[in-house]
């Protein structure tokens, strides 16, 4: 198995002893086939105990590992040393504030995401011993893509309207309302609308694209933003100035 | 310290904790629930869930045959009142999910589709692609959204129960941002904390799967059920221990030796069903204990594929084709090509038995109950059992449901049972023991032993001796130095002394839960003197129903290996019989 010497930069912060973030260097022997949260992993168990970062699967599913590599944003587990030179940058998503090294604060996106009401408000009301409600395969595909999000964040980081507008609701949280909007079983999209409409809603999105590009499961946030972008200008229309037209 | 004072804690918010806490939301608007995890609730490992949720829910399928699948598939070692309790819930469970939004694949008419599965006689598995835990755990998240109620503590990590008067009113749990230790009064706990497949080196377990969970009952009391049973999925991928699902097999997918033959069939579970065409509850769709078995007696032969991770068999996809592997395992078709290079369209991929799942842990009872009054157990943490001796692939996630809501009704009864007022003065004083617990833990200095040093002994031990086949001599020899490791881990010294977001210290805090929980395993497994589902004995090849017939109870001794004791399995109507996967008989 070829072994290739790799120089691991790691943004490193501890905010009850350094005024300000550094970066540290560890030299790892990594496998050609590992990916840089195995890297990380070994510095953790052999080079420096005091590392501090989120992992769990291992199988990108989980979305703890969202990082910059390179500058990138990437899931750790997901990002293979094969793709890298020798030497490679591991810092903390860009546009969340440093808890601590590459841990960052997430309450503002969970937060986002609860506020767009993502669960299913039923068109009509069925108990459960009435079965399922139907749903075709071509229904379901219509937002199936939209479900497949693991909340890992990389889109906010790529997103440079989060950035400057941190009020922006963004791209995950958009595109979950969207999918609760698009499936046959719901009937809630005027509750969502309230929410998305609003000036941190949709209206920010400057349609660089660059989260969909980012996103590592195919997701495309950009596609729901633009598709809720138009179905609001619709709604405005409608409401504003043919008001006799009901939504 | 600070004191949140809630009616219901909930320790785990993975898809046990969150139905936990949903049903207890939805029963009673008024209850304060305190839901308490180490990580963001969709980061539990039951994301990590592929192949599906058994119910019963078409008309060729029946009742009867799902608990005659699970109860012989555990080997008998199921409890079986709770199996028809369970079964009969199992449909209303996934079809509130479906209501809840849940994206469950489907049948052209927009009915629920079912795959099949190892072990079941008929197609009863419902599944969304290959991501059906995924799914299971984000609609159960985005859900829970809805309830004001439920008061989450993401981020917190449980340390210690409180318990006084007889009763759990409980816990301590460190606010991981802050380093803060918390104390959580509650009339009544219940955990939901997952399992402890990293105990093993080669495991389908994301790290947060530490038995921490267990660790907490058991040091407080409660004994662990069943714990020498842990399950081997036959299929991993060699590297990295990541699954391909049972879904793979179950769409049609084949197992290989070296020499190209299909070699189930030479372990009682052919004749040889045609290729494409899976027959139920034969060949590649036998139990998970046979199958990983299989791969033991191929290895021994010299019949496995070598690779650059070990010993490999084949599971070849080839055959159904691009389209049906999109449609239907286009996850596992990423995952392979990602993380081992290998495209399951164009090429079989090498495989191997890799450990997925706990049978056994906290010891309740059909009402998700511990011993201890005040304390309830749900999902995988929990051993009711309805798994018995080998778990059937996809009765896990429903098992999160069905238990999860149950463990909710039954600790509201026990609150409205009205509980007496408690020593708030005896509770601060067990808090404060626990702080001064993790406290000791900074202060070693010049401590010999390292976390990855002793962790990684623990699992070697673990690989080595409480593997797919045991012996009497090995599992002797693994207890000694279980014990031993837990001596030692007292010598473990923290490099890291900050407050803010220390895995140094979670990390220690989870070996110490992992040692207790692998002592457990490995005491019960010695004592076992018999082979039975997926613990299997070299020394002692049979069942033995007269001596074993029964779950094994593992008390905790603070300076001694466990107590066991034994506890009948609850017979109602299936006497232990043969388990029978070869098509020719039927
Ligand atoms: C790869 C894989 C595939 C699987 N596929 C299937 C399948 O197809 N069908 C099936 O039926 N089963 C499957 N299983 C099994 C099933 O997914 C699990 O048994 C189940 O998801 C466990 O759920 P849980 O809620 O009990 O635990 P988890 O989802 O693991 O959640 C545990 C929770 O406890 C919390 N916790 C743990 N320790 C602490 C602590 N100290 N303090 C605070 N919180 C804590 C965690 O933060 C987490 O929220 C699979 C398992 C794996 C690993
Ligand atoms: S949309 Fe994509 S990038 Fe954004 S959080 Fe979801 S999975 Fe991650
Ligand atoms: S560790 Fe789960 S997404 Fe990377």
């Amino acid at each position: 198995m070829s072994e290739r010497q790799i120089q691991l930069e790691v943004l490193r912060y501890n905010p009850e002893t350094d005024s300000e973030p550094r970066l540290q260097t560890y030299s790892v022997p990594c496998l050609n086939e590992w990916v840089v949260l195995d890297a990380l992993n070994y510095v953790k168990d052999n080079l420096d105990t005091t590392l501090s970062y989120r992992w769990s699967c291992h199988m990108a599913v989980c979305g703890s590992c969202g990082m910059m590599i390179n500058g990138e944003p990437k899931l750790a587990c997901k990002a293979f040393i094969r793709e890298y030179a020798d030497q490679i940058r591991v810092e903390p998503l860009a546009n969340f504030p440093i808890e601590r090294d590459l841990v960052t604060a997430v309450e503002d996106f969970i937060a986002k995401l609860a506020s767009v009401k993502p669960y299913l408000i039923p068109k009509e009301d069925k108990p459960i011993e009435a079965g399922e409600f139907k749903q075709t395969p071509t229904e379901l595909k219509k937002y199936k893509q939209y479900t497949l999000c693991i909340n890992c964040m990389l889109c906010y980081a790529a997103c440079p309207q989060y950035g400057l507008v941190p009020e922006f609701l963004g791209p995950a949280a958009i595109a979950l309302a969207h999918r609760y909007n698009q499936d046959s079983r719901d009937g809630g999209r005027d509750q969502r609308q309230e929410v998305i409409a609003s000036h941190e809603g949709v209206w920010e999105c400057s349609f660089v694209g660059a989260c969909s590009e980012v996103c590592p499961k195919h997701v495309d946030p950009a596609g729901a933003l633009q598709q809720v972008k138009i179905a609001s200008t619709i709604d405005w229309y409608k409401e504003h100035l043919m008001p006799w037209v009901k939504k | 310290m600070e004191i949140i004072k809630a009616d219901v804690a909930i320790v785990g918010a993975g898809g046990a904790g969150l139905r936990t806490a949903i049903a207890l939301a939805e029963a009673d608007p008024k209850l304060r629930i305190a839901l308490i995890s180490k990580v963001y609730p969709m980061r539990s490992h039951t994301c990590a869930a592929e192949g599906g949720a058994a119910g019963v829910i078409k008309s060729d399928d029946s009742m009867t045959d799902h608990f005659n699948d699970t109860v012989g598939g555990g080997d008998w070692l199921c409890d079986q009142d709770a199996v028809d309790f369970f079964i009969a819930e199992a449909p209303k469970e996934l079809m509130q999910l479906e209501h809840w939004g849940c994206p469950w694949s489907r049948e052209p008419d927009g009915s629920v589709a079912v795959r099949p599965f190892g072990g079941m006689k008929n197609k009863r598995t419902w599944y969304a692609a290959d991501k059906s835990g995924f799914h299971i755990l984000h609609t159960l998240f985005q859900t829970s959204l809805k309830y004001p109620t439920i008061q989450r503590f993401d981020e917190y990590f449980a340390t210690d129960l409180l318990v006084d008067d007889g009763r759990c009113q409980g816990l301590t749990a460190i606010a991981m941002m802050t380093g803060q230790m918390t104390q959580f009064q509650a009339g009544a706990v219940i955990i939901t904390a997952g399992g402890a497949g990293r105990m093993f080196p080669f495991t389908t377990n994301g790290a947060i799967k530490t038995g921490d969970g267990m660790a907490l009952a058991y040091r407080a009391g409660v004994p662990l059920k069943d714990m020498e049973f842990v399950q081997y999925h036959p299929t991993g991928l060699p590297n990295t221990g990541i699954l391909l699902t049972e879904g793979c097999r179950g769409e049609g997918g084949i197992l290989v030796n070296k020499d190209g033959r299909r070699y189930l069939q030479d372990y009682g579970m052919g004749p040889e069903s045609p290729i494409g065409q899976p027959v139920l509850k034969t060949m590649e769709l036998g139990p998970r204990d046979r199958l990983s078995q299989a791969f033991w007696h191929e290895q021994r032969k010299g019949n496995t594929v070598q690779t650059r991770w070990g010993d490999c068999v084949l599971l070849d996809m080839r055959h159904l084709g691009e389209k049906k592997i999109n449609e239907r395992l286009p996850f596992v078709r990423d995952l392979s090509i990602s993380y081992l290079s290998v495209d399951p369209v164009k090429d079989p991929v090498p495989i191997r038995p890799v450990v997925h799942y706990m049978m056994g842990g906290i010891h309740t009872d059909i009402n998700a109950a511990t011993p201890l009054p005040g304390l309830f157990a749900a999902g995988e943490c929990a051993c009711v059992s309805i798994n018995g001796a080998n778990r059937l692939g996809s009765n896990s996630l429903t098992e999160l449901l069905v238990f999860g809501r149950q463990a909710a009704l039954s600790a509201m009864a026990y609150l409205e049972s009205g509980a007496s007022p408690s020593n708030d003065a005896a509770l601060a004083a067990q808090a404060g023991e626990a702080q001064a617990r993790i406290t000791s833990l900074f202060a070693k200095s010049g401590g010999a032993e390292t976390l990855s040093g002793l962790r990684k002994e623990m699992m070697d031990l673990m690989e080595e001796h409480a593997g797919i086949y045991r012996t009497g001599e090995g599992l002797a020899a693994a207890c000694d130095k279980i014990f031993e490791l837990r001596q030692r881990y007292a010598d473990i010294e923290l490099h890291d002394k900050s407050n803010v977001y220390n895995t140094d210290l979670v990390q220690a805090l989870e070996l110490g839960a992992m040692l207790d929980c692998a002592e457990a395993v490995t005491v019960g497994a010695r004592d076992r003197k018999e082979s039975r589902g997926a613990h299997q004995r070299l020394d002692f090849t049979e069942r033995d129903d007269q001596t074993y017939l029964k779950h094994s109870l593992a008390y905790y001794q603070p300076k001694e290996p466990p107590h066991i004791d034994y506890l009948d399995v609850v017979i109602t109507k299936s006497q232990p019989g043969v388990r029978d996967y070869s098509g020719a008989k039927k």
